[in-house]
């Protein structure tokens, strides 16, 4: 850790796990209830599971990129942050709103919880994904906005570097699209159209920038890669990026009252979006086998690596998969889009976030490069447990959207949702053990910081 | 080869192409808002039952249906889709009121079952009138079959 002000990332990468370990716990307790329709019932119903388990997994994102800021901007820009006391304050805003919004998911009924926000006042609630009270979500456009400025601020006074001014962008990016989640019409094919601003723009757009500069930052730390290229491959995956991820929006817009040419232009340009996940493979695995010096950090390069094959896999194939109208006609809001929800998204944003938890936080303990070699094998289990169970978690959920879409849509006589349900259990079970083997290597990623710490880090072989 | 690319050329690539198909995109959003009027059923949001659907919207949102279920697809898979149970409960605004205000209140053992929200009559015509305009939104035929 070169400068001071980094350390604030630390808050932020520990909030992060804790709330990894709520989503998973009630991922966990919706993957029951699917095969035990009863369980919980009607204490904790499935829709808040689901609210507490998507809701988690969004603000310990949002929490690992703003420590990924806080961390990697002041070292890019060779400066100390801006004003340190606004992102340890903005800090304790963001947790403090995330707490209290899931608590009162938690002990609320929904309908009480918008009563007593006044949701009448500026309707933005029961959307999914934006579940928020609308005063959690002004909340969290304050803590971006403030988040912004410090950052910004910080790499205006400092050297920009690529990776900083990618990382802005993406920043930004992000609380711009936001804003669309306050723009709730009546009219449901516009709600839909513009909720689709907020959801898709992230995670198949500005996310992504988000994304490449972490990885940028982090290859060029662990491999010692000339600077001009890695910042030269950045470039060219986020222009792919965007030029096949914007127009590819319209991969949402088949089916919900949107003129029928959306089919043309989403199948053409989200066929084309698994290019830049593919280059970043290529890019990640180049680099490494280019490095010109040992980083004795060997649990985040893993998870750098683990990152680019896991985002192309995820994002990549099994988002096209299912990404061409044709197909999309029949498994459109089945569980085949579950199965691409959960590895894209564990794919391309958990593990990058681990990523740069993993570099950043043995140097924000005051380590000079990495953890022991003790940790950093516990580590690396966890990397391969949790990698691992969401690859099978994928298979079994393609599994039963398989024969979801056959019997519910495709087959002679179609048969009703909850029959269909009843036939597929079977994936169900199996999906829920692997989530247990995935929780097995979420206590072993936490296990990981607590052994070995007073052992000396392994030899640098540079 | 290596030469002939530069940073330059691959940041211009970036700032251009994303540039151009923003445009673009937001030129299709135009195109769409023109056209939506003749396929997203805006009529019934300006008819008689105007207010009535608008009343369902905020009940579909303020008790978060789509937790688990899906609307034209959209949501959570643990419930039916609603986008078309209008027609598949026989064009019946009865038939929805009736099959929400009979969901038992400590559910069914051992199955997914919908809680029970003690909505009134009113509320209960809203939503259904909701799910009826909703129906009749042209969603280019999805979906494939009728259950959803």
């Amino acid at each position: 850790m070169t400068y001071k002000s980094q350390s604030v990332a630390k808050l932020y990468f520990i909030a992060a796990i804790a709330l990894f370990v709520a989503q998973i716990l009630f991922g966990l307790i919706m993957g029951l209830q699917y095969v035990m329709g009863d369980f919980l019932f009607p204490a904790i119903p499935f829709n808040v599971a689901r609210m507490v388990h998507t809701n988690a997994l969004i603000v310990w994102l949002l929490m690992a990129f703003m420590g990924a800021a806080y961390y990697l901007v002041p070292e890019e820009a060779e400066t100390e942050l801006f004003a340190p006391w606004l992102a340890t304050l903005m800090f304790w805003i963001f947790l403090l709103a995330a707490g209290a919004t899931v608590a009162g998911y938690l002990l609320l009924s929904y309908s009480d919880l918008a009563d007593l926000t006044m949701n009448e006042m500026l309707p933005t609630m029961g959307r999914e994904f934006l579940e928020q009270p609308t005063i959690t979500k002004l909340g969290i456009v304050v803590v971006a906005l403030a988040f912004l400025f410090n950052i910004g601020m910080t790499i205006l006074k400092g050297r920009k570097t690529v990776v900083n001014l990618v990382l802005l962008l993406g920043l930004t990016g992000l609380a711009v699209f936001f804003l669309f989640s306050f723009y709730n019409p009546t009219n449901v094919v516009l709600d839909k159209f513009y909720w689709w601003w907020v959801v898709h723009l992230w995670v198949e757009g500005v996310w992504e920038l988000i994304l490449g500069a972490i990885l940028a930052f982090v290859l060029i730390k662990v491999t010692g890669v000339d600077r001009e290229v890695i910042e030269k491959w950045l470039y060219i995956i986020i222009a792919m990026t965007l030029i096949t991820g914007i127009i590819g929006t319209g991969h949402h817009y088949y089916w919900i009252g949107t003129p029928e040419y959306w089919q043309w232009w989403g199948s053409i340009f989200s066929a084309m979006e698994p290019i830049p996940f593919f280059m970043m493979t290529v890019f990640a695995f180049n680099m490494v086998n280019k490095r010109r010096r040992e980083h004795p950090n060997k649990a985040a390069t893993l998870w750098a690596l683990g990152t680019a094959v896991m985002a192309f896999l995820g994002a990549g194939v099994w988002g096209f998969l299912h990404t061409l109208s044709p197909v999309n006609y029949y498994t459109h809001g089945t569980q085949i889009t579950a199965a691409h929800g959960h590895m894209a998204f564990y794919g391309a944003y958990v593990m990058i976030s681990l990523t740069i938890i993993s570099y950043a936080m043995p140097l924000l303990r005051g380590r000079n490069a990495a953890n022991p070699a003790k940790s950093q094998t516990l580590e690396m289990w966890s990397f391969w447990l949790m990698t691992i169970s969401i690859v099978f978690i994928t298979l079994f959920l393609t599994g039963a959207g398989i024969l979801q879409v056959y019997l519910q849509r495709v087959a002679e006589n179609p048969q009703p949702f909850m029959a269909v349900q009843d036939q597929i259990g079977l994936f169900y079970w199996l999906r829920e053990i692997a989530g247990l083997i995935f929780l097995v290597g979420l206590v072993l990623y936490i296990a990981s910081f607590f052994v070995g710490q007073d052992e000396p880090e392994p030899a640098v072989a540079d | 080869m290596a030469q002939a690319f530069t940073k330059t050329m691959a940041r211009n690539i970036f700032y251009g192409g994303s540039a151009f198909f923003f445009l673009l995109f937001l030129a299709l959003t135009f195109d769409t808002s023109g056209q939506l009027p003749s396929r997203d059923n805006r009529a019934a949001l300006d008819g008689p039952m105007g207010e009535t659907i608008a009343k369902g919207k905020e009940l579909w949102e303020k008790n978060d249906c789509i937790g688990c279920h899906t609307l034209l697809g959209e949501g959570a898979y643990f419930a039916p889709e609603l986008g078309n149970v209008y027609k598949r409960f026989g064009n019946s605004i009865d038939g929805i009121k009736g099959f929400i205000a009979s969901r038992p209140k400590d559910g069914i053992p051992g199955r997914r079952s919908m809680p029970q929200f003690n909505f009134t009559d009113e509320e209960l015509t809203a939503l259904a009138e909701f799910l009826k305009y909703v129906s009749e939104i042209n969603t280019a035929g999805w979906p494939p079959s009728d259950n959803g």
